[in-house]
């Protein structure tokens, strides 16, 4: 067969009158992959679901031609029976079922009702060596990280003899070890002949993997690229997203550091249950007011165990050391502690820490300091809907008013809403974990700007990023940390991607 | 910067359907069984009977919607009402203590049991579902123990009035209806419409949004016929049930709470996310804890009516009490995972049950098809909720 494997055409969706998408096309070509990139709420994400039959036909306007047939999905198992598998960006795995289990759920070998539980174990290891994934078949997915949980996922689209498979944000929580093993298997699929399409923020990777790239802004489809063309430049898809120029990532920052505001000394955290292993090995860092310090290290380097242990004992046990603000010690024991002494932390997993999902605007960004809004424990609403909106306009939240529900607000709003929470606190040392994790350029480039505001406030900021170039963007200082202890400390204008990897892979001696 | 700001009315009324969904539900019901009852269902007699009949139903719906917004159930409510109630009995019968030295004792042994419970839900980390269902068992057991097996009457007046009595007719008659309970009706509504004014009025001046005067007016009348019609139907029987009022008080102190204080939202908070409750300083443990000794205080009121309207413990008082306190609330919109839910929907709730109970029995249906009738009401009105959560709900 030749021809494109799936044409979308003039695809449009609208919910209760708002439009999420209106006339989007798209073409993949067979055998290729196809990027497909555009800010949070741009449209993506529906625009896979129309794909998969989550929105049935019927339900949305346009038509979808698969292998040059034209498809009308009613539901995923539609899609999926000709070969379309989404996976999406929370994993769907069953967490006390086994990697063969869950690869074949749904989809069982069984005669009868009965499984075959050894032709499921043979194929599922035969499925895990295509993926590249050397664990036994009969492990439980548990014990697996979140990449390897990746590629169990991808194992599980396979056995359904998938033609094309899509890849929503696969590497949003994986390090960078995992996400090259993923792309490079996505590479090598695509030499098998497998069509995928992958959403993604990293440009990056976007740049490195795809064949060509769709832009999809405000539910329109703004161009195709042709990733192997000459113009085909990140700055471009950059520009193409956004519908302006970003003549830099970064807003610009003219720092004025002042005295030391919080100053940790030797400090040391355990693991919560495995209470022999040391996860903060003796870190000593301080933070100066108006400065904004970056923490650098790779995922489970201990970077968000250091600073949750540091906000109330959020995590770890045998915890010691010290804390000095403004000179004086302090005790952080609790929460409510640390938060009266003028420390925030936002946590880098909003949804799961950081917000009341089913709660309004308001309640989120008030739900920290409460108190303040309150005489005798009672809580002057009119003042704290006040509040709220104040943040709403300050922060640019994008909500059609602050009783609008947080769960259905895009990651962007989201952080905003959770950053308002920590900034109405009314802190002097804010730690920002991951604080971009998701999120679209916009937003990234608006959240910066208030990192910028809140520092130029004269407050201390940590910011906690996996991302290296946002560090070096946005830091004044920045302290690499490896296996737990703080393994460098320099400037950001010496720093570099390379120098900071080295000390962020610096190994015990 | 941009800003929406004019949109701010259409969420607003989606909600407000959602609430008003249950009150309609109860309209209809009341309308359906007094159609079918030939007019019988709403004699005075009988709406005085509603109230006190369900009274204590409506008590443990209040505690029993706070623990669910917090993510939690209660199980044990039931024998807890037994035992206290068995506690106040042997108190007033006994040792002659005064009506009000029994209540008090047994809003006290209602506290002890709920900070037994939250003490291993909220300290040690055991699911309330576990802690409860323990505490159906050993609370009905020590009720045994208390009444060894027979049953105490012979309760004061002065104590059986909370569950059975009115308040007196000081103002005399007027036309062959108690004045004071018509006064009561016309103070009440009076509050409540200065109180819809002065918000208002607020609001105004701090610029905030507010619904339109013809929405206000609207909800304002109907709250006002509603109340002046009931007043007059308790008029033309004995008055104003004492228990009326206790309900009334606390229907308004528990709205209040849970709307306006810092620990109302607190519990809001630990149901709809406890790791971001956590993470923000919220003091989740001893928030649940106070949760449930207030189920238990409740709980402690509630076996004091029961008994005062039985006029006397028996040892099987209360049993599946749990079941209709928990239904009400589910009735009354509330979510199974916690974060969502009012005292006025758990009332309205109640209600629902208690129009059915009431209805159905006035057509004499046979008690066992009474009750798959009313299994199936509770299915129906959550499954109803649902549906509308999912249509509202969008992408």
């Amino acid at each position: 067969m030749n021809g494109p494997i799936l044409r979308m055409i003039d695809i449009g969706k609208d919910f209760s009158g708002v439009k999420a998408l209106d006339s989007v096309t798209l073409e993949v070509e067979r055998g290729k992959v196809h990027g497909i990139c555009g800010e949070n709420g741009a449209g993506k994400s529906t625009l896979m679901k129309v794909l998969s039959g989550v929105y049935p036909h019927g339900s949305y306007d346009g038509t979808i031609e698969f292998e040059g047939e034209e498809a009308q999905f009613r539901s995923i198992n539609d899609s999926e029976a000709v070969g379309i598998v989404i996976i999406h960006q929370e994993l769907a795995l069953s967490p006390y079922l086994s990697i063969a289990e869950n690869i074949f759920l749904g989809n069982e070998n069984a005669t009868r009702g009965v499984i075959d539980w050894n032709k499921t174990n043979l194929e599922a290891a035969s499925l895990l060596a295509r993926v590249g994934l050397d664990e036994n078949p009969a492990t439980k997915v548990l014990e697996l990280g979140v990449g390897k949980q990746q590629l169990v996922e991808i194992a599980k689209a396979l056995s359904k003899r998938v033609k094309l498979l899509i890849l929503d944000e696969p590497t949003a929580a994986l390090n960078d070890e995992d996400s090259d093993h993923l792309l490079d298997l996505i590479e090598h699929l695509r030499g098998q002949g497998i069509t995928s399409i992958i959403i993604s923020h990293k440009l990056k990777e976007i740049r490195r993997i795809a064949d060509t790239v769709t832009v999809i802004r405000d539910g329109k489809t703004i161009e195709t690229i042709d990733m192997h063309g000459p113009d085909a430049t990140q700055a471009r898809i950059i520009r193409s997203m956004v519908g302006r120029d970003l003549n830099s990532m970064f807003p610009p920052r003219d720092p004025k550091i002042g005295a030391e505001i919080l100053r940790v000394e030797d400090w040391n955290a355990y693991h919560p249950v495995d209470t022999g292993r040391k996860i903060v090995d003796n870190a000593s860092f301080t933070v100066h007011a108006g400065e904004v310090v970056g923490f650098a290290g790779l995922m489970g380097a201990g970077r968000t165990e250091l600073a949750m242990s540091i906000f109330g004992r959020s995590y770890g046990t045998n915890i010691t050391g010290r804390v000095f603000k403004n000179g004086t010690e302090i005790s952080v024991r609790t929460v409510d502690e640390a938060i009266r002494n003028g420390i925030a932390y936002a946590t880098e997993d909003r949804k799961k820490y950081g917000l009341n999902l089913i709660g309004d605007i308001t309640v989120n960004v008030s739900a920290a300091a409460l108190a303040t809004l309150a005489r005798f424990g009672v809580i002057d609403r009119h003042r704290e809907y006040k509040v709220a909106d104040d943040y709403r306009r300050r922060m640019n939240i994008k909500a059609p008013s602050v009783s609008s529900i947080t769960g259905q607000l895009s990651g962007g709003n989201q952080q905003k809403v959770v950053l308002s929470k920590w900034v109405f606190t009314g802190p002097d040392v804010l730690f920002l974990d991951e604080p971009t994790r998701g999120i679209d350029v916009g937003a990234k480039y608006e959240i910066y700007g208030i990192i910028n505001e809140l520092a130029a406030a004269g407050k201390a900021v940590v910011v906690i990023s996996s991302e290296l170039p946002e560090l070096l963007g946005i830091s004044d200082r920045i302290y690499a940390i490896s296996e737990g202890r703080i393994t460098g400390e320099v400037a950001a204008k010496d720093a570099t991607q390379e120098s900071l990897m080295h000390l962020m892979t610096a190994g015990k001696d | 910067m941009t800003t929406t700001t004019p949109a701010t009315r259409k969420p607003r009324l989606a909600i407000n359907f959602r609430q008003y969904g249950i009150l309609a539900a109860l309209v209809v019901i009341i309308v359906l069984f007094e159609v079918l009852t030939k007019g019988r269902l709403l004699l005075p007699g009988n709406v005085n009977n509603l109230i006190q009949q369900n009274a204590y139903v409506l008590i443990l719906a209040i505690g029993m919607v706070v623990v669910i917004i917090a993510g939690h159930i209660d199980l044990s409510v039931g024998s807890v009402v037994a035992m206290v109630g068995a506690v106040s009995a042997i108190a007033t019968n006994q040792w002659g203590f005064p009506w009000w030295a029994a209540v008090l004792l047994a809003l006290v042994v209602g506290a002890v049991v709920g900070a037994w419970q939250g003490f291993w839900i909220a300290f040690v980390g055991i699911p309330a579902f576990i802690v409860t269902l323990a505490g159906m068992l050993i609370f009905r057991g020590l009720t045994l123990v208390l009444l060894t097996g027979g049953t105490i009457s012979g309760l004061p007046d002065s104590f059986t009035a909370i569950g059975a009595g009115w308040l007196p007719g000081v103002l005399g008659e007027l036309g062959g209806r108690d004045t004071l309970t018509l006064a009561l009706g016309a103070i009440t509504c009076i509050a409540l419409v200065a109180q819809q004014l002065r918000t208002r009025a607020t609001l105004r001046r701090l610029e905030l949004p507010m619904e339109s005067v013809v929405q206000m007016a609207v909800k304002s009348g109907i709250a006002v016929i509603a109340i002046m019609w009931l007043a007059w139907l308790l008029s033309g029987y004995r008055g104003t049930p004492i228990i009326l009022i206790v309900l009334a008080v606390l229907i308004l102190g528990y709205t209040f709470m849970l709307n306006q204080t810092v620990f109302g939202r607190h519990v809001y908070a630990i149901g709809g996310n406890l790791f971001a409750a956590m993470m923000s300083g919220v003091k989740t443990k001893w928030v649940n804890f106070y949760v449930f000794v207030n189920m238990g205080v409740l709980a402690g009121l509630a076996g004091v009516d029961s008994t005062a309207r039985a006029g006397g413990a028996v040892a099987s008082a209360g049993q599946n009490y749990e079941l209709d306190a928990i239904a009400a609330v589910f009735i009354g919109g509330a979510a199974v995972q916690g974060g969502v839910g009012t005292v006025v929907g758990a009332i309205v709730g109640g209600l629902v049950m208690g129009v059915l109970n009431m209805g159905l029995s006035i057509l004499s249906v046979d008690a066992a098809w009474q009750m798959a009738i009313k299994g199936l009401v509770l299915l129906l009105a959550v499954a109803f909720d649902i549906f509308n959560k999912r249509r509202s709900g969008g992408r």
